[in-house]
């Protein structure tokens, strides 16, 4: 293989800890995944999988109590366990996130000039009030916010939700960030506003070469917007790669799973297919593969170790019958 | 359900309505115009001060009359004048007092929702310690054992008031520091000295100002309970506390106590509708039903 340059985000062998009396839970247990230049990631599983966990992690923002250990590398250099100083000046700056409720994640008293102004200022000490208010409004330009002049002195309760995540996603890339964390950007939001927020996103990607790493459970979003696709089971990584191999030829059962529970608008099913059971919680996680409870092709020895993510071309997968298995998205037929 | 307060006229009201009055209601006009009047006496009452309130006015014990609407006091002083000087000592104490407990308080109580840990424990533990005596006895205690004066009655107030923002500012940024949008500023990059003033502090003062405008006919009455018990202003100060002490020990000369008492009723009553007023303004969801 060809030396590739050095991603962008790289973790190895993350592991988020939540210490108990009974010991320790895994939210995350030892997953590797990277993010290149210009590339968007999308993150997918279902809630409690730790797809969100670990870009928390990334940041530095998990919640009190959680330990995190492994690697994670940004533009080369260790960013776990970075000072909280060094950090601050990573966040809103090279890396930065936006959220899934626009709703609440603006400030309701201040207008949204100021805190769009309030990003870049966080950043950039110098700048004067004029210089800001140009910069601010840019951005909301680039983010196709109509007449930014007069909505820059509005408050947020004067913006739709659609018009909200944009704010939220204008003070994101306010410094011209390396990496944008997208958690779940459009869930709360309708479906035309959904198209109109992947328009941007892609049009950041263009024209700023900004990384994405996008969290989600919607496929049909991933779908659109992803190069590569990296889908978490219960704080492991299930499958990971280039996004048009996984989805025509999915090599693990989870994923098989999730691509036929997606419902088609041509196929007249009675009964949509969804995958029997539910994910196990971080307390009470089972032996060997995680998935293989639920897993319609387990044999006994899946409950015995915890498969390896292994190569499989240019994916990787953590199945112990990847090789034997050949799986079509499962349909509801086969149950 | 309401979701924003309506400026034109509003059903569930404190007060009466009258329909041709651009205001809210009755009770809210009249709070304003007491409170008001009684800024403007303490201000330019030296004055137009009809009589000297220390100096003798005239003969003594006289029932109301046109030359004394509020009669005279058992050493010849006109009551009604004392009653107006009044104002000059227990506006300033209620100022003092909640300018200078509601700053420590919130200060406090800030500091302890949002650093949470031992300075939490310790400035709680404190608050709790001062909260479990009953206010009008700890006061008492206070400024007994200060000495008697307005300013050691001030002291007592303040010990005895900061706990309640304390409690209050703390239980406000608990949950400030819960919604979404201070999240969004620490990942913007802010730091904790930014997210605290910036971002939750200016969503904690709607409980904290309604508080205080009602506090302010409290530490009125609390200050003029402690004088009416001899811990507070002395004579010959014109304080309505102790003038309604004098009016005590001259129970058949009613009219001693009739003019403070009043006047104490009118402060306390009109900072609780303003109160009322405030509280119906910033958090249209609690209305009063009176």
């Amino acid at each position: 293989m060809t030396a590739t340059p050095e991603p962008l985000l790289e973790v190895r062998d993350l592991r988020i800890a939540i210490p108990s009396r009974e010991g320790e839970h895994l939210a995350v247990a030892n997953i590797d995944f990277q993010v290149s230049s210009g590339e968007i990631l999308g993150l997918v599983g279902e809630s409690g999988s730790g797809k969100s966990m670990s870009m928390l992690a990334v940041m530095g923002l998990l919640p009190a109590g959680m330990r995190a250990s492994g690697s994670v590398r940004f533009k080369g250099q260790e960013i776990l366990g970075l000072p909280e100083r060094q950090m601050r000046r990573l966040r809103g700056g090279r890396i930065a996130m936006i959220f899934q409720d626009p709703m609440t994640a603006l400030n309701p008293v201040l207008t949204v000039g100021a805190q769009i102004v309030e990003a870049i200022m966080l950043h950039n000490r110098s700048l004067s009030r004029r210089e800001l208010r140009s910069r601010a409004l840019e951005l909301m330009e680039l983010v196709a916010i109509p007449a930014p002049d007069k909505r820059f002195d509005q408050y947020p309760h004067e913006f739709s939700g659609g018009m909200r995540q944009r704010v939220v996603i204008a003070i994101a890339v306010a410094n011209d960030p390396d990496l944008l964390i997208a958690d779940e950007p459009t869930t709360a939001l309708d479906v035309t506003i959904q198209a109109q927020i992947v328009d941007i996103l892609n049009k950041l990607r263009r024209e700023k070469g900004v990384a994405i790493a996008l969290i989600t459970h919607d496929l049909g979003l991933v779908a659109g917007l992803a190069d590569r696709i990296a889908i978490l089971y219960a704080g492991r990584i299930a499958e990971c790669g280039e996004i048009g191999a996984v989805f025509q030829r999915p090599r693990h059962p989870y994923t098989a799973g999730l691509l036929a529970a997606v419902p088609s608008i041509d196929a007249d099913v009675a009964r949509l297919y969804a995958i029997r059971g539910t994910p196990p919680s971080i307390m009470d996680r089972p032996p060997g593969c995680q998935f293989n409870p639920r897993c319609p092709f387990a044999l006994p020895r899946c409950a015995e170790r915890s498969p390896e993510l292994r190569w499989f071309g240019e994916n990787v997968v953590a199945c112990h019958r990847a090789e034997e298995l050949n799986l079509a998205p499962v349909t509801a037929d086969a149950h | 359900m309401t979701v924003a307060t309506s400026r034109q006229g509003n059903t569930a009201r404190a007060g009466i309505k009258l329909p041709w009055l651009p205001w809210r209601s009755v009770t809210l006009i009249f709070a304003l115009f007491v409170i008001l009047s009684f800024i403007i006496i303490a201000v330019t009452i030296p004055f137009w001060s009809p009589y000297d309130p220390v100096g003798l006015a005239g003969r003594r014990l006289q029932p109301p009359s046109a030359l004394h609407w509020c009669g005279t006091d058992a050493l010849g002083r006109d009551v009604l004048t004392r009653a107006l000087w009044g104002t000059r000592y227990s506006l300033p104490i209620a100022v003092l007092v909640l300018g200078i407990a509601v700053p420590l308080g919130v200060l406090l109580g800030a500091a302890a929702g949002f650093l949470g840990g031992i300075i939490d424990n310790a400035v709680m533990r404190l608050a709790d310690v001062t909260l479990a005596f009953p206010p009008v006895l700890l006061a008492m205690a206070i400024a007994a054992s200060l000495g008697p004066g307005l300013i050691n009655t001030a002291v007592a107030l303040i010990i005895v008031w900061w706990p309640i923002y304390a409690r209050l500012m703390r239980a406000q940024v608990l949950n400030v520091k819960k919604l979404d949008h201070v999240d969004a500023a620490v990942i913007a990059g802010a730091g904790p000295l930014r997210v605290l003033f910036k971002h939750i502090m200016p969503l904690c003062w709607s409980p904290i100002l309604v508080n205080t405008t009602m506090d302010v006919g409290q530490v009125i009455l609390l200050a003029s309970g402690l004088s009416f018990i001899g811990l507070g202003a002395q004579p010959p100060t014109p304080e309505w506390g102790q003038m309604v002490a004098e009016g005590a020990s001259n129970f058949y000369s009613w009219w001693i106590a009739l003019a403070p008492g009043l006047a104490i009723l009118l402060v306390s009553l009109s900072s609780n509708f303003l109160g009322d007023a405030m509280r119906d303004v910033l958090d249209p969801r609690i209305k009063a039903s009176v």
